[in-house]
Order: structure tokens, then C-alpha cells, then sequence
């Protein structure tokens, strides 16, 4: 099912984050918890992730995108983002992810059958997902070249008073924006959803 | 204990962003489609935080805040667009929603 | 660095055992409990060379056993990956969630110090909310992967609820977190140790109590037990979403009912009674506010804070117990309503009148 352009996609992927690991590992001259730690996860979460699009069945896929959302939480707190990766739990994985479970039970979807599209439109999907791989890649590594070194974050770093500071200064006018974003929300969605009263 | 270093997470980062954007060429099922639009929303807020941690700075965290916000409110308007297509035509396949075709 | 993991180890196992154990004791004390409330003597049967042990053999040994070794059904045309997913993503969150709360105070050996949690977060409340959240996943799941309509019904109905009344839960939270200034909950509770005018222990309970009734009706509805235990629906749906599961599966869902009853009593106390404070005693003794002082050894003082909470996580278990054999059963549209009109407002009230008096007195305490 994996055909030319999936396969040669996948094995590319591979082959850099191995790559990355194995260059990383040797430039610090040691591999320590953290760096088996975000081995374990970084695998589990591509799995899971590939999960998602290959599927067949649309709750297989959810709960694979949930597993993965979970597995990111994780990573949010070794990133010393501890109230993000609440968060991410919360709403990603707690709210957002039981709408679509709930949205495929309404409709009472089984397996897809065929899962993808077309074989030729799949080669061509994986070509442009390695085009998207590597731009991606180039322009995440280009500021990169002037980089302090990274070292401890300062006290206090991801907890919710320094969101709150930074949220409730700089940012408030999106986070009003936001609020009325939300409200939009909702009333577009019900008015949406509901059946017709004719 | 020294920290992994930034590159892993972004290149993680660009996985799962480049299966995201492959998942919603590939796939017929519009909900999986959406499924892959939040894996790539997803990815990007682990490259907010990556950077966040890299330049010390809570902005990267307040923008993940705000893209969790968006995503949760675009997830339930699309879902309840898709409620509404089922509705008409019975069908979840991206080929058969061609309500705009002339 | 290996010590560090291993003290971690070591403390989640520790918190893992709790809930465990408490769980199991108590299915004990629920059908004794029963018993007594009901004017009859509960289960005694089963007994070992003649030794019922009031009950205990019977509930300790006898039913687990009996649940171990049922066959496994697995409904036709079941999806059996995630039939036998279900009661597991349900128990994990539920035990997980207990991680947060502390049982004591921090103990110092040698040079090192050890918090009694199994996990010490800065953002420890919400840990557990996003670990109760992740409970509606079971449910789901539970109904859907049974292949069955009157299972799906109750999945459904029992997410619905569970959703619902996670934003009253949340929003009673708010209040309490905005009253003490943080979501730690070893800072919380640390914070209820203090004196109000001298005498009086500052526990949560005495800043707020709408609060405390909010929460106790969220947390007892979050974990579908009577009386808003429709979903279940013991006397109409069969079993609700969980009809279709026998053996091992079905005792896992028992099991995470009692492992929320827990959950939720451990949250009550920290929140509202003090968590692993005796009123009185600190770090080195009682000092009562005459002026009387009675001076205990460090270690004393520990012991007598976690048999503290301790006791206070089982007098609210027990308290659940009471309320459910208590309480008729609510239908399911006063359920909701009574979720969505009179808790929530409640909380949003009560969130507002605590953010005005906070603001006046200039900041939390």
C-alpha cells in the first residue's frame, strides 16, 4: 500500500533523524536519559502519526492522532512547557478529540473502502511531501546559524504566572479577540449542526 | 544533563508536518482530512516550543496557546459542516462533497 | 541521577498501590456499607475453612477471583483491538490522576528531600482535570466497540454527561485556585495549615463553601455513580455501555469506578479539608493557641499527617458510598439540566463573587 513516493518519503525521514541523533550523539560524546527519552517518544510518535493516515477504519485513526497528541503532551514537558502540555491534554486530547470521536460514532462510519486515493495520485502525494520535507527542513535550520547556546531555562520558565504575564500584557488584545473567536464559534456551530425546524 | 539538541525536535517537527500535509492528499475521508490538518497544526506547536525553550522567551508559548485556541473552534465549526454535508448527501467522501461543482 | 529516578519510581509505585488498594477495599466497604445502610448483612458466604472475615473473603478473594477466571466475550462483528482497549484507557487516567495529590509533608533523609507526591507539579490541578478529562475516552470507546445499540446509548450518554459536568468541575476549581493563588497542591494544602484570627484552621471548606457542594456534585457525576449514574443505568440499560464485557474486563470498570470515588475523596480533602494537615500541628509538634505546645519527633509528626489524610480520604469515600444508597437515580434530562442550568451558573457566580472579594482584600491568602 506503501507505494514509491510514500516509501521513498519515509525511508528519507528515517534516514535524517537517525542521522541528526547519530552526529548529535557523537558531538556530545555521550547519549543520556534525555536524549532515550526523546528517541522513544520521537519513534513512537512518527508510528502513531503514520497511524493516522493509513488507517482504514476513521476511529482507528482518531485514536491513533490522540496517542500521538499525548505523546506530544510528554514531549511539551520535557521542552519544560509543563502548562502547555496540560493544556495540549485538556483541550487536544480532552475536548477537541472526543468532538471528533463523538462526530464519527453520529454518523456511524465503519472502514473505508478504498482507504486512499488512486495509486498514481499517491506517488505523486509522496513527491511532494519529501519537496515539503526538505523546505521545511531548510528553512527551520536557517536561523540557526547565530544560535546562543542553549543552556538551563531561567526559574519559573513554562509555568502558568509567566503565561499569564505574557498573556495578559502583550498579548491581551488577541486573547479578547480570541474570546469573541470562540463565541462565533459556538453559535456557528450549532446553528450548523441543527436540523432545519421546517 | 545536557539537552537534546534543537535540530531533533524541529526535524520531528517537519515529520510530522510532512505526514500531516501527505495525509490530507491522500486520503478520501474528509474527517481524516481534518485529522491531518490538527497533525500538522500540532507539529508547528512543537516547533513554538522547541523555540521557545531555544531563546528562553514565553512567546512560543503563548502563541501554542493561541494555536490550540483557533484549532479548537475551527475543529468544531468544520465538524458541524461536515454534519450538515452528511446530512444532504449521505456520504463522507471528499469525491462525492462536490456540492460547488457546476 | 540514578537515585533521583529511583526515589521517583519508588513514590509512583507507592501512589499506584494506594489507589489500588483502596479501590479494592472499597468494593468491600460499598456492600458492607450497603449492608448496613439497608438493614440486611451483605455478603458472607464465602469463607475460608469457616472464617467469613465479615464479608472480606467473600469481596477480597472470592469475587476477583471469580472475575479472573470468567470467559472473555467478545460481541459479534466486535472490534475486538478496541473492545479490549476500552476498560484499559478507562482505568489508566483514573489511577494516574491520584499522582498529583499529596499524602504528606516533605521528609528529610540524609540531605536529600522527598516529597510524598508522586509527581510535584506547579500545575498540579490541572494534571488532574486533564486526567479526568481523558476518563470520557473509556466511555466512548466502551460503547462504540461493543457493536451494540443499547451499549452505544449509554457510551453516549455517559460522555455527554461526563463532558458536561467537567466545565462546572473546572470552573469550582477556579474559584478555589483564585482563593489560595496556585495550582500546586502541596502549596494548597501547606497553605491550610495557617490560622485564621489566631485559632481557626485556614481549610479551604471555611473560604469556600458553595464551592465544596459544586465540586462534590461534579466529581460524584464525572465518575457516573448514583445519583447520576443513568449512563450505567443498573435497572434499564442492563449495564449501560459496559452490558458487553465479562471477566477481566468487567472488573477493570468496576475498578475504575472505586479508583474515581478515591480520586475525587483525595481531591476533596486537599482542596477543601486541609489535605494531610492535623489542625494544630506543625513540623515539629502540636501548638495549640493557648500557648501549650506539644513537641513530637519528625518522623511522628509524618506518620500522624498521612494517617491524617489517610482517614480523610476514606471518610469521603464513605460519604460517596452513603449518597449513593441513599439518593434516587436522576433522568437524564434533569441530569443535564441540572448540570447545565444550576451547576454552571452556580460556579460562574461563585467564581465572580471570589474574584471581587480577592481583589478587595489585595490578592490571595
Amino acid at each position: 500500500m506503501i507505494l514509491l513516493g510514500l516509501g521513498l518519503l519515509v525511508m528519507l525521514m528515517m534516514l535524517s533523524l537517525a542521522g541528526v541523533v547519530a552526529v548529535g550523539g557523537i558531538a556530545l560524546a555521550s547519549i543520556n536519559l534525555g536524549h532515550v527519552v526523546f528517541a522513544l517518544l520521537a519513534s513512537l510518535m512518527i508510528l502513531s502519526a503514520l497511524g493516522v493516515i493509513v488507517n482504514r477504519s476513521p476511529i482507528r485513526s482518531a485514536l491513533s492522532l490522540v496517542v500521538t497528541l499525548f505523546l506530544l503532551a510528554v514531549m511539551f514537558v520535557s521542552l519544560d512547557a509543563h502548562l502547555v502540555a496540560m493544556l495540549q491534554i485538556i483541550v487536544y486530547a480532552g475536548a477537541i478529540m472526543v468532538l471528533f470521536l463523538f462526530v464519527i460514532m453520529l454518523l456511524n462510519l465503519h472502514e473505508d473502502r478504498p482507504a486512499m486515493v488512486r495509486v498514481g495520485v499517491r506517488g505523486f502525494a509522496g513527491l511532494v511531501g519529501t519537496l515539503f520535507f526538505l523546505g521545511a527542513v531548510h528553512f527551520l535550520m536557517r536561523p540557526l546559524g547565530a544560535l546562543p547556546a542553549a543552556g538551563a531555562v531561567p526559574p519559573g520558565f513554562g509555568t502558568i504566572e509567566q503565561l499569564a504575564e505574557q498573556l495578559f500584557t502583550r498579548s491581551l488584545l488577541a486573547f479578547e479577540v480570541t474570546s469573541i473567536l470562540l463565541l462565533v464559534a459556538i453559535v456557528g456551530a450549532v446553528v450548523l449542526a441543527k436540523r432545519k425546524l421546517a | 544533563m545536557t539537552l537534546v539538541p534543537i535540530q531533533l525536535y524541529l526535524i520531528l517537527g517537519a515529520v510530522l508536518f510532512t505526514i500531516g500535509a501527505v495525509g490530507v492528499l491522500v486520503r478520501r475521508n474528509v474527517i481524516v482530512i481534518f485529522m491531518s490538518i490538527e497533525l500538522m497544526l500540532n507539529a508547528v506547536n512543537l516547533v513554538f516550543v522547541a523555540f521557545a525553550r531555544q531563546w528562553q522567551s514565553m512567546e512560543g508559548q503563548v502563541t501554542v496557546f493561541f494555536v490550540m485556541t483557533v484549532a479548537a473552534a475551527e475543529a468544531a465549526v468544520g465538524l458541524a459542516i461536515i454534519i450538515a454535508a452528511f446530512r444532504n448527501r449521505e456520504t463522507v467522501n471528499a469525491d462525492e462533497l462536490n456540492f460547488l461543482r457546476w | 541521577m540514578g537515585i533521583e529516578v529511583g526515589i521517583a519510581t519508588i513514590r509512583a509505585l507507592v501512589v499506584i498501590l494506594m489507589v489500588l488498594s483502596l479501590a479494592g477495599v472499597l468494593g468491600w466497604i460499598e456492600r458492607k456499607g450497603s449492608a448496613l445502610i439497608q438493614d440486611r448483612i451483605g455478603a458472607n458466604r464465602a469463607s475460608i475453612f469457616g472464617v467469613a472475615a465479615a464479608g472480606l473473603v467473600n469481596t477480597l478473594m472470592a469475587d476477583p477471583l471469580k472475575f479472573l477466571t470468567k470467559e472473555d466475550i467478545l460481541p459479534v462483528r466486535a472490534d475486538r483491538l478496541l473492545h479490549t482497549l476500552a476498560p484499559c484507557v478507562n482505568l489508566f487516567p483514573v489511577i494516574v490522576a491520584f499522582a498529583a495529590i499529596p499524602f504528606g509533608d516533605a521528609i528529610t533523609i540524609g540531605e536529600r528531600t522527598i516529597q510524598l507526591q508522586a509527581i510535584p507539579l506547579n500545575v498540579g490541578m490541572l494534571y488532574v482535570l486533564a486526567m479526568l478529562s481523558l476518563g470520557v475516552y473509556g466511555v466512548v470507546l466502551g460503547g462504540w466497540a461493543s457493536n451494540d445499540r443499547l451499549s452505544l446509548l449509554g457510551g453516549i450518554r455517559g460522555s455527554a454527561q461526563m463532558i458536561s459536568y467537567e466545565i462546572g468541575m473546572g470552573l469550582s476549581i477556579v474559584a478555589i485556585v483564585m482563593t489560595f493563588g496556585t495550582l500546586d497542591l502541596q502549596e494548597m494544602v501547606r497553605l491550610q495549615g495557617h490560622l485564621i484570627h489566631g485559632w481557626l484552621p485556614a481549610w479551604g471548606i471555611l473560604y469556600q463553601p458553595l464551592a465544596f457542594l459544586i465540586f462534590l456534585c461534579t466529581g460524584i457525576a464525572e465518575s457516573k455513580r448514583v445519583p447520576f449514574d443513568l449512563p450505567e443505568g443498573e435497572s434499564e440499560l442492563v449495564s449501560g455501555y459496559f452490558t458487553e464485557y465479562s471477566g477481566i474486563k468487567y472488573l477493570m470498570f468496576f475498578m475504575t469506578d472505586f479508583a474515581e470515588v478515591a480520586v475525587v475523596a483525595g481531591l476533596v480533602t486537599t482542596l477543601f479539608f486541609g489535605g494531610w494537615q492535623i489542625p494544630y500541628l506543625l513540623s515539629d509538634g502540636f501548638h495549640f493557641p493557648g500557648g501549650a505546645a506539644l513537641l513530637l519527633p519528625r518522623l511522628l509528626v509524618v506518620l500522624l499527617q498521612v494517617a491524617a489524610f489517610m482517614v480523610k480520604v476514606l471518610l469521603f469515600c464513605w460519604l460517596q458510598i452513603l449518597l449513593r444508597w441513599t439518593l434516587p437515580r436522576l433522568r437524564y434530562d434533569q441530569l443535564m439540566r441540572f448540570g447545565w442550568r444550576g451547576l454552571l451558573p452556580l460556579a460562574l457566580a461563585n467564581m465572580l463573587a471570589t474574584a471581587t472579594v480577592v481583589l478587595a482584600v489585595g490578592g490571595p491568602t
